[in-house]
């Protein structure tokens, strides 16, 4: 692989996987959380807290990133608490990492609350009969049930991040070993005479992970349903 | 000792029932909405009366006064449900040996081998429950919910997605659940033979309310025939009398007569209840001759009810016990039977057998 890419691009490759990564293994545990109260609680404002959830969906991803960089730039609302602890996210791969996650968590709670709502409650309520409490249930029950649908939008979450943008470039720009993804790489490439070939290169990468991604999760989600089969 | 007196409204429908009953197997009989399976679930803590008590064994559950609610997974009351419910991702053992982690140690007082033995499905423990027949299924979700140790076991309406061939196989077993393992257990079901053959105590729902209760062989007859969906039927207590082994069939006696089945029906002398739908059975006003029917039982005529072109009979038997009999108005004209007539009931035996027959213990 080192001969196929550059030093440069190489970097800018380990780097989105690694946010992508990190913005998928974060997110993970809100997205559960989310999706199963969505799903099974009935609580006031869950209608606004859904409709929030999928904000980032269908507002301008710059939008987003401009949003992030105020809230957690140097100077901004949580940007200068977090300075103080030592954090920063502004400029800052883990702020990628961030602008990923957000963007990609409406698609994360979207699959995992249609797997939740598939799961017959009656098998939750036998379990309560059993003596499992609520959150064992959870965890023995509801959890395994919802598997394919939690790989589902793993997997759609980390595609996301990879191929995040907008959002990225707004938030943490474009600076080369640092916050340079594959996507804002092959910007990068393309904008410079006789970056054609390296942008191609990288766009190849792209296709494969994101494609690896899916098969993947295609053969997690088939092994859990067949062993759910006639789940009733 | 389970003691019951809740109120809950759901939309139109609104339940009130209250019973109380320490017998073995307590029957809540009715048709399908009458209320039953909801009252399963206020037992069970899957959801709560809107007013109400229960208390099972001097613990209160549910206290709506004093805004007392124990959570189904601190209440140990076992369930079976309709559908068996079995986690489909967990094997047949593991779904065997969910509530058992939950019960606590000092209280897991069944063996899992003796209850996998007596159900019969040892042979099932490495398979997942997608490759469950049925009954299996069913075995198996009674099995999980015993091994949880439970202080009263709920079956609601287990058999109803069930054949009747598989019921006949599961009957027995929740017979010994009763003998064997001591549990007290609340049975739902709307087939009166069930009912019969299991309860000790029945309770009839209508449209949210108790309208009777007691033992069945006197509670049924009036409650089935209230409801044309059964047809009409009655319970009658006998006496298991002699084996004839050449012809496999078994003499029930009663002071009025003797009826023959079809099949073994238990231990000479042993008291058992039995089932007669009234459709099965024939009048006569003379003793009859000459006929293939071999089950005859003598009485009087106590009583005709008309419905349409048909009649329900009611027959004071010699002795004791009624037998309802449908006969069409035109024959009962005809044989010029009257209230206070003695009249012949015969009953065809290859209409009965074993599967109508239960202990009356």
């Amino acid at each position: 692989m080192p001969a196929f890419l550059s030093p440069a691009e190489w970097t800018a490759v380990l780097l989105s996987l690694r946010i992508a990564i990190l913005a998928t293994l974060a997110s993970l545990p809100f997205g559960i959380l989310a999706a199963y109260a969505l799903a099974r609680w009935r609580f006031p404002g869950k209608t606004l807290l859904a409709a929030a959830l999928y904000l980032p969906l269908v507002i301008p991803p710059v939008v987003t990133g401009y949003l992030l960089l105020i809230a957690f730039g140097r100077r901004g609302i949580f940007g200068g608490m977090l300075a103080d602890l030592g954090i920063v996210l502004a400029f800052h791969w883990t702020g990628a990492a961030l602008a990923s996650a957000i963007m990609g968590f409406p698609l994360m709670v979207r699959a995992m609350r249609l797997s939740f709502e598939a799961i017959d409650p009656r098998l939750e309520q036998a379990a309560g009969t059993l003596g499992a409490n609520p959150i064992l249930t959870f965890f023995l029950v509801s959890l395994p049930l919802a598997m394919p649908g939690i790989v589902a939008g793993a997997t759609l979450a980390f595609a996301r991040a990879l191929g995040e943008f907008g959002a990225t470039i707004t938030f943490v720009a474009n600076i080369p070993g640092e916050t340079q993804t594959i996507a804002t790489a092959i910007y990068t490439y393309i904008q410079v005479p006789g970056g054609d070939p390296a942008a191609l290169r990288l766009t190849l990468v792209a296709i494969a992970i994101a494609l690896a991604a899916v098969i993947a999760s295609e053969i997690i989600q088939r092994r859990g349903e067949k062993r759910l089969a006639r789940s009733a | 000792m389970i003691d019951v007196d809740v109120a809950r409204r759901v939309g139109q429908f609104s339940l009130n029932v209250a019973f109380k009953n320490s017998a073995g197997i307590t029957a809540l009989f009715g048709r399908s909405g009458a209320g039953k399976s909801m009252t399963i679930g206020l037992i069970a803590g899957l959801a709560r009366p809107d007013q109400g008590r229960i208390v099972l064994d001097g613990r209160v559950l549910v206290d709506t006064e004093m805004h007392l609610f124990v959570p189904a997974h601190e209440r140990r009351i076992g369930v079976v449900f309709q559908d068996s419910h079995l986690f489909p991702h967990l094997g047949v053992k593991q779904n065997l040996l969910f509530g058992r982690w939950f019960a606590p140690r000092h209280e897991r007082t069944l063996s899992f081998d003796a209850v996998v033995a007596t159900l019969g499905i040892g042979h099932l423990l490495d398979r997942a429950p997608a490759q469950l027949s049925g009954g299996e299924r069913q075995r198996v979700a009674i099995g999980r919910a015993l091994l949880s140790c439970p202080h009263l076991l709920l079956f609601d309406e287990p058999f109803a997605a069930l054949d009747m061939p598989r019921r006949l196989e599961i009957l027995p077993l929740i017979e010994t659940l009763r003998d064997e393992f001591k549990i007290p257990i609340v049975y739902v079901s709307h087939a009166v033979e069930e009912v019969v053959r299991l309860a000790a105590w029945v309770i009839v729902l209508d449209n949210g309310r108790v309208t009777g209760q007691g033992d069945p062989a006197e509670v049924l007859p009036s409650a089935a025939s209230e409801d044309p969906r059964f047809g009409g039927a009655s319970v009658l207590t006998m006496r298991v009398g002699k084996r004839d082994a050449a012809y496999g069939l078994t003499e029930l006696l009663h002071p009025s007569g003797t009826i023959w089945i079809a099949g073994p029906a238990g231990a000479e002398s042993a008291c058992v209840r039995i089932v007669v739908k009234a459709t099965d059975v024939t009048l006569s006003a003379a003793p009859p001759r000459g006929l293939s029917v071999q089950s005859v039982l003598a009485g009087k005529l106590a009583r005709v009810e008309a419905a349409g072109p048909l009649a329900i009979v009611d027959i004071a038997l010699a002795g004791e016990g009624r037998l309802s009999a449908m006969a069409t108005r035109r024959a009962i004209d005809e044989l010029g039977l009257h209230p206070g007539d003695p009249v012949f009931a015969l009953i065809k035996t290859a209409a009965l057998d074993e599967r109508w027959v239960g202990g009356a213990g």
